[in-house]
């Protein structure tokens, strides 16, 4: 992507660094999820848009950021930073695990997709009846609200530190996609025996994307973790976080650096308003993603980037 | 000097023999033609010689190292560099980065790998395509693409195979000098090929294998009157019939 | 440790229910065949046609039995459907696509029963969960009984139609060759819709056997379609002898793994189950390596 390519992103960017200065508790409340759902979405886009190996379990890093960060927290009284960088590190872990045991059996397309749910599904069950993570009625951190902590009074700050990891990984992913891992993970994409041939190691190259998607991910988990302080096995390892991340992704673009960040806003948008619309119906606006998802795929396979690019085209 | 040297290489696909004890000799700085009909095992033994199949039996031996387990990402980086019969582009990325891919492999830097990405597609007449996505060339472009992406492995030892099929005579007489040129530049090249035209023009030497055994080898007007080739392809009794009626 | 008879009694037990995860898998594989997609709606589709058993028998008071006949053939048109002119559409052939469909088709319709419906779990009333068979020693429950006995009968059925009816031909030359299948003048979209049909017809059967003795919820099908999931790789993906012995092998493994470790394990279980096949014999216990 070039430089100019990526102006109406840091224009948004930048925009939405003004909504804590201004905005309502509400609005900050609405923007810190959309900015952790688009980081899990980065994360993602990684692996399934940048490397075309599709995640339907993303949940497992998510929540192994989220569990990690806030387990040596609450049991083993670690200081929330150091948590949070060990959470990214066995976040990076478990993904570079799950891709050594699948992508070793050669297990491609729906097979990845389908492994990579059952993994979150079996984390997710194992978090619901482990003592460690509180089982089955969660976890709860102490609520003390001081830098040091990685907590802070204001809900604008946390904005703040959500909004720089997002842009951390857009210079991180523009990089990878303008350098010589972009190519090969397009390469691995686009064809895997081609890529071979020309001297890339197919393996080592996915359990890079893998470790390193995961580990945004798990970033996401850690953020999740000291915003809201409470976890449970389904916040953690549910099937909502693999969802949102994925669909982000399709909605705003797949494999452009951009494309997640306006795919959750976006999303997050569309579920506030609906359920403004709907009240009351649970469930309705997760009717709305998924008519979506279908219908990104049959008109606007290259998502919003896609669109807006077809229309700039349109206009001259 | 022998470059590459495949001994004795046997390959069984349950109980089909593919290759069946072949051996080949590939001298450094030649262009040897790997030729035989169809089904005679020539692609599985280019597959044995690149990585991509293991054989059963046999070595392959590579500036005097065995590499018979070596992984085909590992031999590209030994310099050894194929093409696929059936093209494989990176179908949703443009000539140039296709090219490119081949050039990171030895120049980390982007700029560097895309100029010499440009560099090689000038050379095998792809610059005017550069900016286009692969899947929108024609059959002689994407040939000349998975040449231009060996290529920019930058390799000793080319392996191709055939590039030729599917081109029309007219593109076969453009790409002919681009592979003299290529090993004028000094490297060496194997190639399958079933235009014979082709193979008599450019090879030096020229293997012939059948049912998976090598049945001939030595210089390609030599090779053309050898009873077991023309009875490989002809059928048998073909030579003596040839021989009668001349 | 467990007398001989309750050993035996849960390994019977285990095979009447493997036979309608078969079932279930059936639908699954059958269309994994021969659209070698993998449909992600399953489960969602076969929570649909439990929540329309419950609404037949409880609404309109028609005997559970009664609704299966007529259920698969609304269903067998609303695959028809969805095949022909949404997931086929939409998907343009990538396999990708239809995985991102098909998934968007599930989270759709399960938010959808669940906006209708709520949460709640819902069974139907009678005592047709208590009705019982003594077969020697055992007492087995007679729901499950007709279960297995349809269950193995629509296999039978299925693998008549696939080995000797044209439609049945004509479904194995798409699955081995849908481009030689189309030049032969095959109908392949019509071909695609009527597998994806036959695959949720078999959905509603399984319906209406398996609600006497269990309970609906908006998301239940997921339960089931992982159970299905991994028969279809057990069994290996595409393969309908596969499906079948990998329904009544993992309907066994769960009512005796229930039985020695507790019923808490089981879907973990299941899960770990998946994983290792996936892992280890992607190609499945009985299928060849692709």
């Amino acid at each position: 992507m070039s430089p100019r390519g990526l102006m109406p992103m840091l224009i948004l960017l930048a925009a939405l660094a003004l909504v804590p200065a201004f905005g309502s508790n509400t609005s900050i409340n609405f923007l810190v999820s959309a900015l952790i759902v688009a980081l899990a979405a980065q994360g993602w886009n990684l692996l399934g848009g940048f490397c075309g190996q599709f995640s339907f379990g993303h949940a497992a890093f998510f929540g192994t950021g989220a569990y990690v960060d806030a387990v040596l927290q609450a049991r083993y009284g670690v200081n929330a930073w150091a948590a949070s960088a060990v959470a990214i590190a066995a976040g990076a872990g478990v993904g570079w695990l799950i891709g050594f045991l699948s992508f070793r059996a050669g297990l491609r397309g729906s097979y990845f997709a389908l492994i990579t749910l059952a993994f979150a599904e079996v984390l997710r069950i194992s978090a619901n009846a482990a003592p460690i993570t509180g089982g089955a009625t969660g976890l709860l951190l102490k609520l003390d609200a001081r830098a040091a902590n990685f907590q802070f009074a204001s809900r604008g700050v946390f904005c703040l530190i959500a909004l720089t990891c997002v842009a951390l990984v857009l210079a991180l992913s523009v990089w990878i996609a303008r350098g010589r891992l972009g190519a090969q993970f397009a390469a691995v994409r686009e064809n895997e025996d081609a890529a071979r041939a020309l001297g890339i190691d197919v393996l080592a190259t996915k359990l890079r994307a893998i470790s390193l998607s995961a580990a945004v991910t798990a970033a996401a988990g850690c953020l999740y973790t000291q915003y809201f302080l409470y976890l449970d096995a389904n916040i953690a390892y549910g099937s909502w976080i693999s969802v949102e991340a994925l669909l982000a992704v399709i909605v705003g673009g797949i494999s452009t650096p951009a494309g997640p960040i306006f795919g959750a806003l976006a999303l997050h948008a569309l579920g506030e308003v609906t359920r403004l619309i709907a009240r009351g119906v649970t469930g309705i606006d997760l009717v709305l993603f998924g008519l979506i998802l279908i219908a990104a795929i049959a008109f606007a396979p290259t998502g919003l980037a896609g669109l807006a690019s077809r229309l700039r085209r349109a206009l001259g | 000097m022998s470059l590459l040297r495949v001994d004795a290489v046997t390959r069984r696909f349950g109980g089909v023999v593919a290759v069946d004890g072949a051996s080949l000799n590939v001298p450094k700085g030649t262009i040897t033609g790997l030729i035989g009909p169809n089904g005679a095992g020539k692609t599985t033994l280019f597959a044995i010689i690149s990585g991509f199949v293991t054989p059963s039996a046999g070595r392959v031996v590579w500036k005097d190292a065995d590499i018979t387990s070596m992984k085909p990402h590992q031999r590209a980086r030994q310099c050894i560099s194929r093409t696929f019969q059936i093209v494989q582009p990176f179908a949703g990325l443009t000539v140039l980065e296709n090219i490119a891919i081949g050039a990171y492999l030895r120049h980390a830097d982007r700029s560097e790998a895309m100029r010499l990405a440009a560099d090689v597609a000038k050379r095998v007449g792809l610059a005017a395509q550069g900016g286009q996505q692969a899947s929108a060339l024609t059959v002689a472009g994407r040939k000349r693409l998975e040449l231009a992406r060996a290529l920019a492995t930058e390799p000793e030892l080319l392996l191709l195979d055939e590039v030729l099929a599917g081109l029309n005579p007219s593109e076969i007489r453009d790409i002919i000098p681009l592979i003299r040129a290529i090993r004028d530049d000094g490297v060496t090249i194997l190639m399958i090929e079933h235009v014979m035209q082709a193979v008599t023009n450019l090879c030096e030497q020229v293997t012939v294998l059948a049912q998976g055994r090598v049945i001939a080898s030595g210089a390609p007007r030599q090779i053309c009157t050898d009873p077991a080739v023309v009875e490989a392809y002809l059928g048998r009794g073909a030579a003596a019939r040839m021989q009668a009626h001349a | 440790m467990y007398s001989p008879a309750i050993i035996a009694e849960a390994m019977v037990n285990g095979l009447l229910t493997g036979a309608v995860y078969a079932l279930v898998a059936l639908g699954l594989t059958l269309v994994y065949g021969v659209l070698h997609i993998i449909n992600f709606a399953h489960g969602a589709l076969l929570t649909c046609a439990m929540f329309a058993v419950w609404g037949l028998s409880e609404g309109l008071g028609v005997n559970v039995y009664f609704t299966i006949v007529p259920l698969a053939v609304v269903m067998f048109g609303v695959g028809y459907a969805l095949q022909y002119w949404l997931i086929g559409p939409a998907s343009r052939g990538e396999d990708s696509n239809t995985l991102l469909v098909t998934l968007g088709l599930s989270i759709a319709i399960e938010n959808a029963l669940l906006a209708v419906f709520h949460s709640d779990t819902r069974t139907l009333s009678g005592d047709a969960a208590f009705d019982v068979v003594e077969l020697g020693p055992m007492l087995l429950s007679r729901p499950r009984l007709i279960g297995f006995g349809v269950s193995l009968l629509v296999a039978l059925v299925l693998w008549l139609l696939l080995t000797r009816t044209d439609a049945g031909k004509a479904m194995r030359a798409v699955a081995k060759e849908p481009m030689g299948a189309r030049l032969a003048g095959i109908d392949v979209r019509h071909i695609f819709a009527l597998t994806f049909g036959i695959g949720c017809a078999c959905l509603a059967v399984a319906a209406g056997l398996l609600l006497p003795t269990f309970y609906v919820t908006p998301r239940v099908g997921n339960a089931f379609v992982l159970v299905a999931f991994t028969i279809v790789v057990l069994g290996g993906m595409g393969s309908v002898p596969g499906a079948l012995i990998g329904g009544l092998l993992i309907g066994m493994v769960e009512s005796l793994g229930g039985l020695l470790f507790g019923e808490s394990l089981g879907q973990g279980g299941i899960f770990v189950i998946f994983i290792l096949v996936l892992l280890l014999r992607p190609q499945g216990l009985f299928g060849a390596r692709a």
